[in-house]
């Protein structure tokens, strides 16, 4: 590789535990993060911006919070979409009760209604494991979505049952609502994400994420050795469904403007366990490489006959799509069953010693 | 104070009043239990035999009958085609044991199943490719009307999915308990290594397994594509029948029958009974939340296996 670790020696416990302990490494990540903030904005226009980029970085975030639960806690839910709902619902109904509070505190309380219902729902797991709590999990996503669907009180009586992102501003920029222009949305939304994977990052090496992860590998093991496995899991569960919370508030906020709870069904639970499995289950960078996999796929594939100059009928296309697409999930589980972020790592590992084999 | 007592009282109330109806909601309630448990066998097989959660079955169900429906409509006699849609299925048994199951040997539970999602998607996509996405009707002969039995209505279509359903179940308990492959099936499923060091092949087995699953999705697909035409949403009853699997255990045929039969009658009484004062439309949910509250309980499902952990 261009560069190695040789010669950097650490002399301080907090180098040793920095999460980049290489110069070379910190200083790629940190430009590679400011790229992200400035560049898009300056240079996509209003499509990649809205049909890519916003949604890549709200459906990270969610991955983020299920790989919590599922990659690093173990615990198999199929209930995303549900968490999800809540925190859209609680993000609607506050912005409209509270016009003064500011956006990002209105996201941050919509997690945290969403964290006390996957709290909630998180209880079964205490008795329920493997794929009976996967099971179990669907009855959150159903009810939750049933339960906004039914109560108009939700939707704030609007005959049309659909929940609408008024418009708010933040330091004088309008940040949701119609007339918010993509890049300002965009740079939001990465700006939570950023924010929430390097928590997300820290929680997972301290001690939070090491009792999360022996509860994973076995949990009768890490109950005998001091792990209360009430507190962790029910933790797992409030923190994930926080990020899915913030993301589903963002969802509905930044990308879609306005949603009905059609666009939190089970195929949205499906879509990010597709993201954490693909990405790398137990990854941070597996969350977010799993993300812009599952986003962009379809985008290419929508894209792809037309760039070849074939003319497919739109029904055509659309079940080819499908196919492709679970043809390609098969064949990354047969290739790389512990996702893109090993497949990364494998990479990285070889470049370190390239151009010499061992 | 006066809700809760409609709640409490009401329902049973009218329960008591009229009991001929309460035996027409409860006599619906067997016959959707018999047809979700007709889809709940088809994923138990699998899960005995490979422990693989085939989230794919439910879109079985619909390829099996897109099939039968295709051949019929192009002028194939129905029990040529039936032969044909039987070929087609253990043909795609043998694809998804050699192109997605040997690749994925002993990888972990999570990882398989995400593979039958896969799975599903492609199924789907080929069905409606060759078949075309259109709703179908598929006519097996059998009216759909009612007539009375001491004066309650019983529909013959459900009697006759009944009557399927009871005699699948009893040729799979022989199967299981007679035959020469059977035994071998019940030897995979309590102990792998065992079964294979005294010489049963496990791909076979897993051929034969997913073979058996693609035959339960015909007969499935049959008795849903007559009550309700062959169409995509056939696929989405493989969600329904989620919580008739964990209520009787994922190992466990008798169990996937009277799992089936609890949520059918218990989800037609809330929603007849208690539906209309929740709003309506409890269906999609209720049956979950009778299986969660039951797993509180009994966390191995009805008549799964004990779970016995050790470190």
């Amino acid at each position: 590789m261009i560069y190695r670790e040789a010669g950097q020696f650490k002399t301080s416990y907090a180098a040793d535990q920095a999460i980049f302990p290489i110069l070379q490494d910190r200083m790629l990540v940190t430009l590679g993060i400011l790229a992200a903030f400035v560049v898009p904005p300056l240079v996509a226009n209003e499509y990649w911006l809205q049909a890519v980029l916003i949604p890549l970085t709200i459906y990270a975030l969610a991955a983020l919070g299920l790989n919590l639960l599922t990659g690093y806690a173990g615990q198999l839910s199929l209930g995303t979409g549900g968490f999800m709902a809540v925190g859209a619902y609680a993000a609607f109904k506050l912005a409209t009760a509270f016009p003064w509070l500011n956006i990002l505190v209105v996201f941050g309380l919509a997690g945290l209604m969403a964290a006390m219902v996957g709290i909630l729902f998180g209880i079964p797991s205490l008795r329920i494991k493997g794929f009976y709590l996967a099971v179990a999990t669907l009855a959150a996503q159903f009810f939750l979505v049933w339960l906004f669907n039914k109560v108009p009180w939700f939707v704030n009586y609007a005959s049309s049952g659909t929940i609408t992102a008024p418009p708010r501003t933040m330091l004088g920029v309008m940040v949701t609502g119609p007339q918010a222009t993509a890049p300002v949305r965009y740079v939001v939304a990465l700006g939570v994400l950023a924010l929430f994977a390097l928590v997300a990052k820290n929680l997972v090496r301290g001690r939070m994420g090491r009792s999360w992860m022996a509860i994973r590998d076995r949990d009768i093991a890490a109950e005998i050795i001091g792990v209360r496995p009430l507190r962790t899991k029910l933790l797992a569960f409030a923190i994930s469904s926080f990020y899915c919370g913030v993301a589903g508030a963002e969802l509905v906020f930044l990308y879609l403007g306005s949603a009905e709870t059609l666009a939190f069904d089970i195929t949205l639970s499906f879509l990010v366990l597709f993201m954490v499995i693909i990405g790398g289950l137990g990854s941070i960078l597996g969350s977010l490489l799993g993300a812009a996999f599952i986003v962009l796929i379809p985008i290419f594939l929508t894209n792809a006959p037309h760039h070849l100059g074939l003319a497919l009928p739109v029904a055509l296309q659309k079940q080819i799509e499908l196919m492709v697409f679970g043809a390609l999930i098969i064949f990354f589980l047969i290739v790389e069953p512990h996702g893109l972020a090993r497949l990364w790592q494998i990479g990285k590992e070889k470049l370190r010693l390239w151009p010499f084999p061992h | 104070m006066t809700e809760v007592l409609a709640g409490l009282v009401a329902p049973f109330a009218d329960i008591a009043s009229s009991p001929r109806f309460f035996a027409e909601v409860l006599i619906g309630g067997v016959a959707a239990g018999l047809m979700y448990s007709l889809v709940a066998l088809g994923f138990v097989l699998i899960f005995k035999a490979s422990g693989v959660f085939n989230f794919a079955q439910g879109v079985m169900v619909l390829f099996a009958a897109l099939t039968l429906v295709g051949l019929i409509e192009r002028g194939i006699p129905v029990a040529v085609a039936l032969a044909l849609t039987v070929l087609v299925m253990v043909l795609l048994a043998f694809a998804i044991e050699r192109i997605v199951l040997r690749p994925l040997v002993n990888q972990e539970y999570i990882i398989l199943f995400m593979a039958t999602i896969g799975l599903n998607f492609f199924l789907e996509g080929f069905g409606e490719m060759v078949w075309g996405a259109n709703v179908k009707r598929l006519d097996v002969g059998i009216p759909d009307t009612s007539f009375k039995v001491a004066g309650v209505l019983v529909n013959r279509l459900e009697l006759t999915a009944a009557v399927t359903a009871a005699v699948l179940v009893t040729a799979l308990a022989v199967f299981f308990q007679k035959t020469r492959i059977g035994r071998a099936l019940r030897a995979v499923a309590d102990d792998h290594e065992a079964a294979l060091s005294i010489g049963i092949p496990l791909r076979t087995i897993w051929t034969v397994v997913w073979s058996v699953a693609g035959l339960v999705a015909i007969v499935a697909g049959i008795m849903w594509g007559a009550k309700s035409g062959v169409q995509f949403s056939l696929s989405l009853i493989a969600l329904k029948a989620l919580p008739v699997l964990i209520l009787g255990g994922f190992t466990s045929v008798p169990g996937a029958i009277a799992g089936g039969l609890i949520i059918g009658v218990g989800e037609k009484i809330a929603e007849v009974y208690w539906g209309p004062l929740v709003g309506g439309a409890i269906e999609n949910w209720f049956a979950y939340v009778l299986a969660l509250a039951f797993l509180l309980f009994r966390p191995q499902g009805l008549f799964g296996e004990r779970i016995i952990e050790r470190v």
